[in-house]
């Protein structure tokens, strides 16, 4: 106890103000989303937003045991924290209950627990772990390979769930790598592959491949002067195209429909508006319904209609587009990045390098959520099914966030304890 | 640079974001409309349409339910189609293509099957109905005619079609609309407001509850009744009285200038405009090229208003001191002038003074006084200009600026109508040369309704209401204050009494002397109008139009009437004998004279109409 109160002056309260005002907006939203005027009182636990209060409630339990506990366990515990986390991934396959054809939970009567939501913050402390250890160089390839296991175990162990999207979000550790030192080729590599993907989808290979010849021609020319080698730019060059003109290939053969569909949509090249394009759609119209000021709480007709399917979880944020309008949602968005940066700011400062890098994972984690959660629901990015921090319904997923979230908050706390 | 680019990413993501909120939010507001129309639903409560009631109080107009079938043809599952046939006396095949036409109309969307059922047509169905999934009942309210005659004033109501929708957001596909008559003239009145009910969907399209717990709803408002200035029983008889005749009847309360009665002929039943049968009935009447039954004569008409006009002539002589009362004209059949020209007249006695005039109804008299008022000034331009004003003081030569959606201006003609016709200053006209006018021929032209209005005027000795047919909307007790404001003519009131004593003369030894209504000293004056056809690309003589212009009592007149028969011959004929009896028939209420009354009931024209088309020669004028 004397601890805790020594150390709560240390405590970054601005992460503290914003994590409340983010749950609590967030819980008003399924409120809203999830209000039946015909429902019992307010207090029933059949209502979706008694639930999540509860849940709310709890979180600030789980909040006061992290605080409470010594910082260094967190680094001295994160491997067994990391192994637990795999196992209880790994025993879904035998213990696991099936919710709309992922078999993602334990079951444990009162609720069912999502493993993976916590395996995010156990990941982030083992590779906090790994990369903070001083005989650690994440400039070599065998450093490299073990970094990158230490991260894709997790991740190949969710897609057979099948929970893609909760395996995607493992892309995150490509932030505290990056600060690390890992080479900025790979970023490189990675955006490019990603460009000439969707270039490629939008304006068919040969294009591409032609542009890429050109953009090549045009470096080599203007490098000549260097004595560029040659073969590394034929090289690349080729592989480019070849990466190009498989494309179509990975895009018909080792998608599925609905993934091909998905980015159809996105890319405007199919409207269906009954169908597969029916959750975008009906977002898009919630959230323009809103205008300036929105419809108000309670008010929005898209959302008390339940125009939008699973508004209270994935597509929480179009309530807040239809009833706070384009102030409110860009006060949410705000929020986000003010939070997003302030982890950001406050990794850099400090002097423990575990501290650093799981912080930076930790911001990592909530921006591919924020963008990739937001991008689906505003209609920029593909459809994958994939929460927002804090706002969405579920008790795994604002738990999996508090902890992930506070863990930073004990470990930027102690940073004063450090010396 | 390390440091740096995960807040780049951030910052750029946040940017995108918003921009894209703008656009999806506050830019592109397609989305809000649509919206509306996927989550709200509006459901119309339609109040029931006013009543139209005559001056005494008699319902003319009032309403009756109807019943569509309806159906929705995604639900509709399969039936007994003869049965539903029988039950609806319908053919199988238009039961087919009924359905056939909702289902590529919308397959989710109510469509009307079989419309404006009666009440003894439901009666069978309703309790059938049941039985056949997807088909539904929907309740209207029609009119419901409780006289047979009026449909020219009354107008209809139809449905609305998409240019009214488009125009006016007030209506909605299936709504009805007033047209033609006072239905179209006081439609805001007689409709009321529909009653609005904002409804919450869901995703299913089923109504989950109150939209803002009914803050936008609207109650709806009953539409209000209406009187009319007509006398139901005058309409009635003047219709009576025209049958197998053509032409118009307007009679008028000179001292409010309400509209008493508003005939024309041939007309037909409103009820025809109503149910089933209305878009059938109406290509019929509509196609009657010949007698025009929905061409208002009464208000569309536009002739030559003949002899009555002398008493304007005379008005304005008066005025402009271009005659002496009591100044005598000789006729030896008709007056000289110009160049050696004859302007006729018939036999009367010779020299006459301006009753006389009015009396005999002489050419030469009212020539001459014609002449005297435009040559008074020293250009015929000047003086045309003010016979011209005179006769615009009465209101004439425009739209009246009655409560009807029809009319026509009728023509008084100006002075740079003749200077163009002549060719002016090439070459110069004179006021000879618009002779015609002095008696009601040349270039002037009235329709019915402004014949009885200037009647009416000259019975109130110069000033007059303009003529209107609304008389009271219930529950309030205004009429616009157009029809309130008293107008005064360009003629002192003292020029009106020697006027009103030849038109007195006309019944006591003049034109009209046998046709005196006991104990009701009538002023009138009778018309016979020249007019033509062209057949087989000929101009043709027709035989005259008859026409009569009558008030009465000469003091406090009660009524002003104006009566023009196609064709009629002489004013005395037909004119003459109808006006006569209209006004025995408004002041005493009831028609002693038999004998007249039966002789015009028994007279009919068509004989006379049959002439210019059967394609052989003719006698006219008869």
């Amino acid at each position: 106890m004397g601890k805790f109160s020594r150390n709560v002056g240390s405590f970054d309260w601005v992460l503290i103000v914003l994590y409340l005002a983010l749950i609590s907006i967030g819980w008003i939203n399924i409120y809203s989303a999830s209000y039946d005027a015909t429902a019992d009182s307010f207090f029933s636990m059949d209502n979706l937003h008694s639930k999540q209060l509860l849940w709310i409630l709890l979180g600030f339990f789980i909040i006061s045991f992290i605080l409470f506990l010594e910082a260094k366990f967190f680094e001295r515990f994160s491997s067994v924290i990391y192994i637990a986390s795999l196992l209880s991934l790994l025993l879904l396959f035998i213990f696991g209950k099936t919710i709309s054809g992922a078999t993602s939970w334990y079951n444990l009567g009162f609720m069912s627990l999502q493993p993976s939501e916590f395996a995010k913050a156990a990941t982030a402390l083992a590779l906090a772990k790994y990369l903070s250890d001083i005989q650690t160089n994440i400039k070599t390839i065998r450093d490299q390979v073990r970094a990158l296991a230490i991260i894709a175990l997790p991740a190949l162990i969710i897609i057979p769930q099948p929970d893609p999207g909760s395996a995607l979000v493992y892309a995150a550790f490509i932030f505290p790598l990056y600060r690390e030192g890992l080479a900025a080729s790979y970023l490189i590599l990675g955006a490019s592959s990603i460009t000439l993907f969707v270039l490629t989808l939008l304006i068919g290979p040969l294009y591409v491949a032609l542009a890429v010849i050109l953009i090549a021609a045009f470096l080599f020319y203007r490098n000549r002067k260097r004595r560029p080698s040659k073969r590394l730019y034929i090289g690349i060059t080729f592989v480019a195209c070849l990466f190009a003109f498989s494309v179509n290939y990975i895009f018909e053969n080792i998608f599925e429909q609905r993934h091909r569909d998905r980015f159809n949509i996105v890319l405007g090249k199919e409207v269906d508006a009954k169908s597969i394009g029916y959750n975008t759609q009906q977002s898009e119209i919630a959230i323009g319904n809103g205008g300036w000021f929105g419809r108000g709480f309670l008010e929005g007709t898209q959302t008390k209609g339940k125009f939008v399917p699973e508004q209270h979880t994935d597509y929480i944020f179009s309530t807040v587009g239809e009833e706070w309008g384009f102030l409110g949602s860009t006060l949410v968005i705000g929020l986000f990045i003010l939070l997003i940066l302030r982890i950001i700011q406050l990794s850099e400062k400090q002097k423990n390098d575990f501290s650093r890098i799981y912080g930076y994972s930790v911001a990592g984690i909530l921006f591919i959520h924020f963008v990739v959660n937001i991008g689906m629901v505003v209609g920029l990015l593909p459809t994958v099914g994939i929460p927002l921090p804090f706002f969405s319904y579920g008790g795994s997923g604002l738990w999996g966030f508090t902890i992930l979230l506070f863990i930073f908050v004990k470990l930027d706390g102690n940073r004063v304890n450090e010396w | 640079m390390r440091k740096a680019l995960l807040l780049f990413i951030v910052l750029t993501t946040g940017i995108l974001f918003v921009s894209r909120l703008f656009y999806l939010q506050v830019y592109d507001t397609s989305a809000a409309v649509l919206s509306e129309s996927n989550a709200i639903k509006k459901q119309y409560e339609i109040p029931q349409r006013g009543r139209i009631y005559d001056r005494n109080g008699k319902l003319l107009v009032s309403n009756q339910p109807s019943y569509d079938l309806m159906a929705i043809p995604r639900e509709v599952k399969p039936f007994d189609t003869l049965q539903l046939c029988k039950l609806l006396n319908i053919t199988k095949e238009k039961l087919v293509k009924q359905l056939d036409k909702a289902r590529k109309y919308s397959p989710r969307h109510p469509s009307v099957i079989v419309p404006t059922m009666s009440q003894g047509e439901f009666a069978y169905l309703g309790e059938q109905m049941r039985k056949y999934e997807g088909f539904f009942i929907q309740k209207r309210s029609l009119r419901d005619y409780q006289v047979d005659f009026g449909a020219n004033f009354l107008g209809y109501i139809q449905e609305v079609h998409q240019g009214i929708i488009d125009k006016n957001p007030y209506y909605t596909g299936g709504d009805l609309i007033g047209r033609q008559g006072v239905e179209q003239q006081y439609e805001d009145i007689l409709r009321g407001e529909k009653g609005i009910k904002y409804l919450q969907k869901d995703r299913f399209n089923r109504v989950i509850g109150p939209y803002k717990e009914g803050a936008l709803d609207k109650e709806p408002v009953e539409g209000k009744n209406i009187h009319l200035t007509i006398d139901a029983e005058l309409q009635k008889y003047g219709q009576e009285l025209m049958k197998g005749k053509r032409g118009g009847i307007v009679a008028i309360e000179p001292a409010t200038g309400e509209i008493l009665a508003l005939i024309t002929a041939p007309n037909y039943d409103p009820a025809l405009m109503v149910g089933r049968e209305r878009s059938k009935n109406y290509s019929l009447l509509d196609q009657d090229s010949i007698a025009k039954p929905l061409y208002d004569r009464a208000l569309l008409g536009e002739y030559a208003p003949g002899s009555p006009f002398k008493a304007l002539t005379g008005l304005i002589a008066l005025q402009e001191d271009a005659m002496d009362i009591d100044e005598k004209v000789y006729c030896h059949g008709g007056m000289r002038y110009g160049r050696n020209r004859n302007f006729g007249c018939h036999h009367h006695r010779s020299p006459v003074s301006m009753i006389d005039g009015i009396a005999y109804s002489c050419n030469a008299y009212f020539g001459t006084a014609y002449l005297n008022s435009i040559n008074k000034y020293n250009t015929p331009q000047e003086g045309i200009t003010v016979w011209e004003n005179h006769l615009k003081s009465f209101g004439l030569g425009d739209f009246m600026g009655y409560d009807l959606p029809i009319g026509k201006r009728g023509l008084i003609p100006t002075a740079k109508m003749y200077n163009r016709t002549y060719n002016y200053p090439k070459r110069r006209w004179g006021a000879a040369a618009t002779l015609s006018n002095s008696i009601g021929q040349g270039e002037v032209l009235m329709t019915p309704v402004q014949m009885a209005h200037f009647t009416a005027t000259i019975a109130n000795r110069g000033w007059y209401y303009k003529p209107h047919i609304l008389k009271k909307i219930e529950g309030t007790d205004t009429i616009p204050q157009d029809f309130a404001t008293k107008k005064y003519t360009t003629i002192e009131p003292e020029h009106y009494e020697p006027i009103i004593q030849g038109l007195n003369d006309v019944y006591n030894y003049g034109t009209a002397a046998s046709l005196k209504v006991p104990g009701i000293e009538i002023s009138g004056k009778t018309g016979t109008a020249e007019n033509f056809a062209r057949i087989d690309g000929e101009k043709v003589q027709l035989t005259d139009h008859s026409t009569f212009v009558a008030f009465a009592p000469r003091e406090n007149p009660k009524i002003a009437i104006a009566i023009f028969v196609e064709n009629g011959y002489w004013g005395f004929r037909y004119g003459g004998r109808i006006a006569s009896l209209m006004i025995e028939k408004y002041i005493n209420r009831e028609v002693t004279r038999k004998d007249l009354e039966n002789w015009i009931l028994t007279h009919s024209l068509e004989e006379e109409y049959a002439k210019p088309l059967s394609g052989e020669p003719f006698r006219i004028n008869y």
